[in-house]
């Protein structure tokens, strides 16, 4: 009966109000955007935007750049936080990076968006 | 409704072909057909998974479903693009033809083996003419496995396209992309398909510079100049990313729908066809990396 209820408990209507209001802006920006631009003639830019607070973004593009083989900055944006930018077009790689449960970050997928051509 | 109607006797024909062929019954093409129904039917539902797959698949923006995409999805916003259809359509009308020319075959020897033999006479080609079974006035009885098959051969001869694809398939243009110089691309036929999606040039084009990461304008006969060097092959996957998100009703799948904005800045697309109505989120650019030191002494 209690295991059953447990469930339900656990959502606390009052208890998680304060934190809803945390949380919805976080949840309705909680999409990592992967991006890229492009440079002049066939070099191109990724960025990565949205990542968590939660981990250390100097620590992942330095796991990044020497899985990779790229450069790449951490640069602070005002609008966007902080923003992982990578050079040439690593989309795929990220996003497989950033998924992945054992090497990598072990993200859900769905969170993930990848824009571009 | 009447795509599964239409499907199923198309599948159940070819089952059919082989169990007359082994039994050679009279009561066995009943049997046959209900064979091939159910055959079909089974069939139609890993159909659908695998698009319900492909589509999940399209969501997470997947590298690989350009390639998957062809194959699969067919009936929907997969193929949207008609450039891609044009090897499905070749293929379909072919293969079915061939079907039926072996069911006539097939056809013809099981009237053979049946006892009328005034039936096997008149079978081929001669259902048009009006002659023997097929005769305004006679009265023998035709068997169902032959007026099926003059179904299918009308349906053919005179509404092919009813009878290539079950559904409506949703085409539009390939996208018309040309170089101006060496660092833009125009993108030819932009009005040409915003109208066939029902939507606002203006929309599209946000869309397009969101995705793409560029900006750009739009010249004096209406065509749209990006920024950037763009292949037709990366303006369609944008577009059916588009159509994905902004054209299709999630609930039928149909294509015919209409975007409106809708009170407090959210916009809703309204399916015409199911009258569904859901809301999309405004198209947002993200981060842009300042490209070369020119673009920043601008700013």
């Amino acid at each position: 009966m209690t295991t059953d209820i447990q469930n339900l408990k656990s959502f606390d209507p009052f208890a998680e109000a304060e934190d809803s209001v945390g949380d919805q802006k976080t949840a309705s920006q909680n999409y990592i955007h992967i991006r890229i631009q492009q440079r002049n003639g066939r070099k191109t830019l990724t960025t990565v935007q949205g990542l968590p607070k939660k981990f250390d973004q100097k620590k992942i593009l330095k796991v990044i750049k020497k899985k990779f083989a790229c450069n790449g900055t951490v640069v602070t944006d005002t609008e966007m936080g902080e923003v992982i930018q990578l050079q040439g077009d690593q989309r795929k790689d990220v996003q497989e990076f950033l998924t992945d449960k054992k090497e990598g970050l072990g993200l859900d997928a769905k969170t993930i968006k990848v824009h571009g051509f | 409704m009447a795509e599964a109607a239409e499907r199923k006797p198309r599948k159940s024909v070819q089952f059919e072909d082989s169990t007359i062929i082994v039994d050679s019954d009279g009561q066995v093409t009943e049997g046959g057909a209900m064979n091939g129904e159910k055959d079909s039917a089974a069939s139609h539902a890993t159909g659908d998974d695998k698009e319900v797959e492909e589509m999940t698949d399209m969501f997470a923006g997947l590298a690989k479903k350009k390639k998957k995409k062809p194959k699969a999805e067919g009936e929907d916003a997969e193929d949207v693009l008609s450039g891609l259809k044009k090897k499905k359509k070749s293929k379909k009308p072919k293969a079915e033809t061939d079907d039926f020319d072996a069911q006539l075959a097939a056809v013809a020897g099981e009237a053979e083996e049946k006892e009328a033999p005034a039936e096997e006479e008149v079978e081929e080609g001669d259902m048009f003419k009006g002659t023997g079974v097929w005769q305004h006035d006679s009265t023998t009885v035709i068997p169902y496995n032959m007026l099926l098959n003059r179904f299918f051969t009308l349906l053919h001869s005179q509404h092919p396209d009813l009878a290539s694809s079950g559904s409506k398939s949703y085409k539009i243009p390939p996208p018309q992309c040309l170089r101006e110089g060496n660092k833009k691309t125009i993108f030819a036929n932009i009005s040409e398909i915003c109208k066939r999606m029902k939507r606002t040039d203006e929309h599209v084009t946000q869309f397009l510079f969101a995705e793409l990461g560029t900006s750009g304008s739009v010249d004096g006969s209406k065509r749209l100049v990006i920024k950037g060097r763009f292949q037709q092959k990366q303006i369609e996957n944008v577009l059916r990313r588009y159509i994905v998100e902004y054209v299709t009703c999630k609930t039928c799948r149909s294509p015919d729908s209409e975007l409106t904005k809708g009170e407090n800045r959210l916009s809703f697309v309204t399916c015409n066809s199911c009258g569904s109505r859901r809301s999309v989120s405004a198209i947002k650019t993200g981060f842009s990396a300042q490209v070369g030191k020119r673009r920043r002494m601008q700013k």
